[in-house]
């Protein structure tokens, strides 16, 4: 089942066109990585399906965006809703400088839940679905700054499932972790995709080979070639898509 | 040669710099030689066991003057800071880079114009407004309320401001693909975040409203008694220094000295702890 859809997408920043002519398709409770060089557009790609582009001055978006089968750029759309059901993972792990227990119920809190013991439980559960409950359980009021990388990744993650997303949006949510903490993200990834629909952004191609179900290779603005990731990884159809994997550039 | 030349330089800087530090030491020195001696025989009980000032009894009760200062910080900090904190909180967020770029060094501007302008125009419009409206002599805790907190807005959304616009950008980023609106963005993640911050210029503000001396010297009436409401005359400890020191002698001088090194000491402490405010942030 297609859960995201885009149809001849393009982006501008201003006069440069930083995407062009995108047409995707994700599939629900599936891995979609988007693999490519550095300046390709992935995060841009990435930040149009939420409407995260919004806030940057100079954007135009054309063609369509469906979630569920409902464009979500030319219709009237609840943005606020739309943001809840796609949740947004960062590069850089970006809990708020509040306590572990406020960063998860924040979601909830500006969604309208305010009782106290439905809070409670979801952060239990929220923070039990990324494998953080056991640990964190006696330090909820703690700092979340105070957190180690992977722990505040994990965070920002528990964060999108406290307020129930259906898509989760992860640009290189290892980028800045080291290979065990990497490692145990990745983990995570995988066993959050039995309710998540994931599109993860990587540069790492062994990560992107590892956990994704399907790939797409990007190339300045391009999606060069797209398909289930076994396809891509070892019969590239496009000589580009070979050279990138191979290693011959990027 | 470029190399001497340097070094003159950076001599003579040391050496204004070491000057006007030197000069700071001396005024504090001064103060406290005059000051302690009275508080050293007295102890602290006569400043602070009397509501009566009358220097030619022999009484010299602060308390009178200490309510007038408190209550004028008290009443300007209830205005000022949910002003002061919201005009940051418009220019951080909410208005165009351009017009905050326009506004925010004339903002920083209203910071240095004389305190006796804002005193005159409290003293010339403010207080028949409050007279007519209130009752009581229009020279009023009140009317120094509300100069003293138009006053402290520039303090206190200069540095509220900075403190918001230092917040990385990935705080907001988070809390709008939470699907928050831009309000629930700025009272729920911003706004803590930026706390110590606000809280520093809150106490710098305050540390203003407590050492503000010609204003409310223009708008208090600073009549020496125990104010019974807001609409009262009041004096600050501020003003009873100015205005009794020119012909204060023996006792009755070391008693103003002795309520500057109150003050003194207030001063510091309310600095050291913006500091120590400020020096907490973390980012
Ligand atoms: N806000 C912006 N304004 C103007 N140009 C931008 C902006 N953001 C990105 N770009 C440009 O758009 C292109 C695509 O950027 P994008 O960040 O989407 O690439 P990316 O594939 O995510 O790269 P990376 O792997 O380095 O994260 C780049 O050439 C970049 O310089
Ligand atoms: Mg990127």
């Amino acid at each position: 089942m297609v859960k995201i859809k885009t149809v001849n997408l393009n982006l501008f920043y201003g006069s440069f066109k930083a995407l062009s002519n995108i047409n995707l398709d994700v599939k629900k409770n599936q891995i979609t990585a988007f693999i490519g060089s550095s300046g390709c557009g992935k995060t841009s790609l990435l930040r149009c399906l939420n409407r995260m582009n919004d806030f940057i001055r100079g954007v135009k978006i054309e063609g369509e965006v469906l979630i569920d089968g409902k464009e979500i750029y030319k219709n009237v759309v609840d943005l606020t809703n739309l943001r809840r059901r796609i949740g947004m993972v960062f590069q850089r792990p970006n809990p708020f400088p509040l306590s572990i227990y406020d960063n998860v119920i924040y979601g909830p809190k500006v969604h309208g839940i305010n009782h106290q013991e439905n809070l409670m439980e979801i952060t239990k559960k929220a923070l039990s679905s990324v494998f953080l409950w056991r640990e964190l359980k006696n330090k909820l009021n703690d700092s979340a700054l105070d957190l180690s990388g992977e722990q505040q990744q994990r965070l920002c993650i528990a964060r999108l499932l406290a307020v129930h997303a259906e898509v989760l949006l992860m640009d290189e949510p290892c980028s800045t972790l080291d290979p065990i903490a990497t490692a145990k993200i990745e983990e995570l990834i995988m066993e959050l995709k039995k309710k998540y629909t994931i599109v993860i952004v990587s540069h790492n191609m062994q990560q992107a080979a590892r956990v994704s179900d399907y790939t797409g290779f990007f190339l300045l603005g391009e999606m060069v070639e797209f398909g289930k990731t076994e396809k891509i990884f070892t019969a590239p159809k496009d000589k580009r898509t070979e050279d990138y994997i191979t290693g011959k550039f990027g | 040669m470029k190399n001497h030349q340097e070094k003159i330089i950076e001599k003579s800087i040391l050496i204004v710099a070491f000057s006007t530090v030197f000069i700071l030491f001396l005024i504090t020195l001064f103060i406290f030689k005059e000051g302690l001696p009275f508080i050293l025989n007295n102890g602290l009980t006569r400043l602070f066991f009397s509501t009566n000032w009358s220097p030619s009894d022999g009484s010299y009760g602060i308390i009178p003057m200490l309510i007038g200062s408190l209550s004028i910080t008290f009443g300007a900090l209830i205005l000022g800071v949910p002003l002061g904190v919201a005009c940051a909180i418009y220019l951080a967020e909410f208005s165009s880079k351009t017009l905050r770029n326009i506004l925010k060094p004339m903002i920083e501007l209203l910071a240095g114009i004389p305190s006796v302008v804002y005193g005159f125009i409290g003293m010339i419009f403010l207080a028949p407004v409050i007279r007519s409206y209130f009752g009581g002599p229009g020279l009023s805790i009140l009317t120094a309320s509300i100069v003293l907190g138009i006053m402290i807005l520039p303090t206190i959304i200069s540095i509220s401001l900075d403190a918001l616009l230092m917040l990385p950008r990935s705080y907001k980023e988070g809390s709008m693909a939470l699907g928050a609106t831009q309000w629930q963005t700025v009272t729920g993640v911003l706004l803590p975040a930026a706390r110590s911050g606000i809280l520093a210029g809150v106490i710098l503000g305050m540390g203003r409203a407590i050492g503000e001396t010609m204003a409310v010297i223009m708008v208090t009436g600073n009549s020496v008694k125990v104010p019974s409401s807001f609409i009262d005359s009041t004096r600050t400890l501020t003003a009873n220094i100015a205005l009794e020191m020119g012909y204060a002698i023996g006792e009755h001088r070391q008693a103003l000295f002795a309520t500057a090194i109150i003050l003194f000491v207030f001063i510091i402490i309310l600095n050291i702890l913006a500091m120590k405010i400020i020096k907490k942030r973390r980012i």
